[in-house]
């Protein structure tokens, strides 16, 4: 499917969806409760058929933070970035997508560990890197150790 | 010792007196004790980033540090009496290079290679994670500077080491300091 069509047929899934086509691939932005609505029928529909997620990044923006699913499909060979927001920084969540592809389990793990967001209906939720009794998450923007980071 | 033909042979510390029977080594503990040492280092094979790329080059065939008595290199600290800390060092790693030294029979020397190892290099200011030097863990015998060395820094640093060695006291105690510093790290 070209970017058009993506476009055109993600607009018809979610009607919250904004749409970013400056990068490589066709970003759709999304609110974080529209998450699952949305993503799901992208792994089901034979349509997209995106059965590979690549990449999961969380971006903290400050005023919020952004959860970034790179998606692709080896069957149709086109690739869709999804990105939810989520706006509650102090306690952020979102719904795992580990029960769609099993590979988001550890990714959740790492993202958990490093900026605090809490995935619900994750199977194993924990410290990956870090130990358990590590305090705060330092690749959050706000994070400080007076200790270690010294500017 | 004498100059001239025997300039190429190893220079053996101590005064050879010829004598019909053979001949006699007139020498000190120490001096024989720590060229035997300083001659024979075996490193450990340990490195944990781009400065051990470095390294390997030191110990391969166009840098060739068994030219100076390096070539043992070792894969279990018991065996081993150098260990040359060749890339960064993370607080997750700190424990386990701690651990690693303790393995090692006295006596024992330490190699802090790079930018990394001396300060925290590049990640001095703002990472959560990276010690601020490894002298925080175990104690330094010679700093090389760089980012990373070239072999040739690497190689000089070792004979530096050489050259301590043997000025060093064989049976006193050589007390070795940590600067242990408890605001940079906790292990």
């Amino acid at each position: 499917m070209t970017k058009e069509e993506l476009k055109y047929k993600l607009g018809e899934i979610s009607r919250e969806a904004a749409f970013d086509e400056t990068g490589e691939f066709l970003n759709v932005i999304i609110p974080s409760p529209e998450l699952l609505p949305l993503i799901k029928p992208l792994r089901l529909n034979k349509e997209f058929y995106f059965d590979y997620l690549f990449c999961i990044t969380c971006v903290d923006w400050k005023d919020y933070l952004s959860m970034v699913y790179h998606l692709t499909s080896t069957l149709h060979r086109h690739t869709c970035v999804v990105q939810a927001t989520i706006t509650d920084v102090h306690c952020p969540q979102i719904e795992s997508v580990s029960g769609i592809w099993k590979t988001a389990e550890l990714n959740e793990n790492e993202i958990y560990d490093l900026f605090g967001v809490t995935f619900l209906n994750h199977p194993n939720l924990r410290r990956l890197f870090l130990g358990d009794q590590w305090k705060g998450y330092p690749l959050r923007k706000d994070y400080t150790d007076e200790h270690m980071i010294l500017l | 010792m004498k100059k001239g033909k025997e300039e190429n042979k190893i220079v053996f510390p101590g005064q050879l007196h010829e004598s019909p029977e053979g001949g006699m080594l007139v020498t000190k503990l120490d001096e024989i004790v720590n060229w035997a040492r300083s001659n024979s280092l075996w490193p450990l094979i340990f490195g944990t980033s781009c400065c051990a790329i470095e390294m390997m080059h030191a110990a391969g065939a166009k840098y060739d540090w068994s030219r100076f008595g390096f070539e043992v290199a070792r894969a279990t600290p018991r065996q081993a009496d150098l260990i040359i800390v060749a890339g960064t060092i993370v607080m997750k790693m700190a424990p386990v290079l701690k651990r690693l030294y303790d393995q090692m029979p006295d006596p024992k020397y330490v190699i802090a290679m790079g930018a990394c190892t001396i300060s925290g290099g590049p990640f001095f200011y703002n990472t959560y994670s990276v010690v601020k030097g490894v002298d925080h863990i175990i104690p330094v015998d010679v700093y090389i500077p760089g980012c990373p060395p070239r072999p040739e820094a690497l190689l000089h640093g070792m004979i530096a080491l050489q050259e301590k060695i043997k000025h060093q006291p064989v049976f006193r105690k050589n007390k070795k300091e940590i600067h242990h510093d408890e605001r940079r790290i906790k292990i």
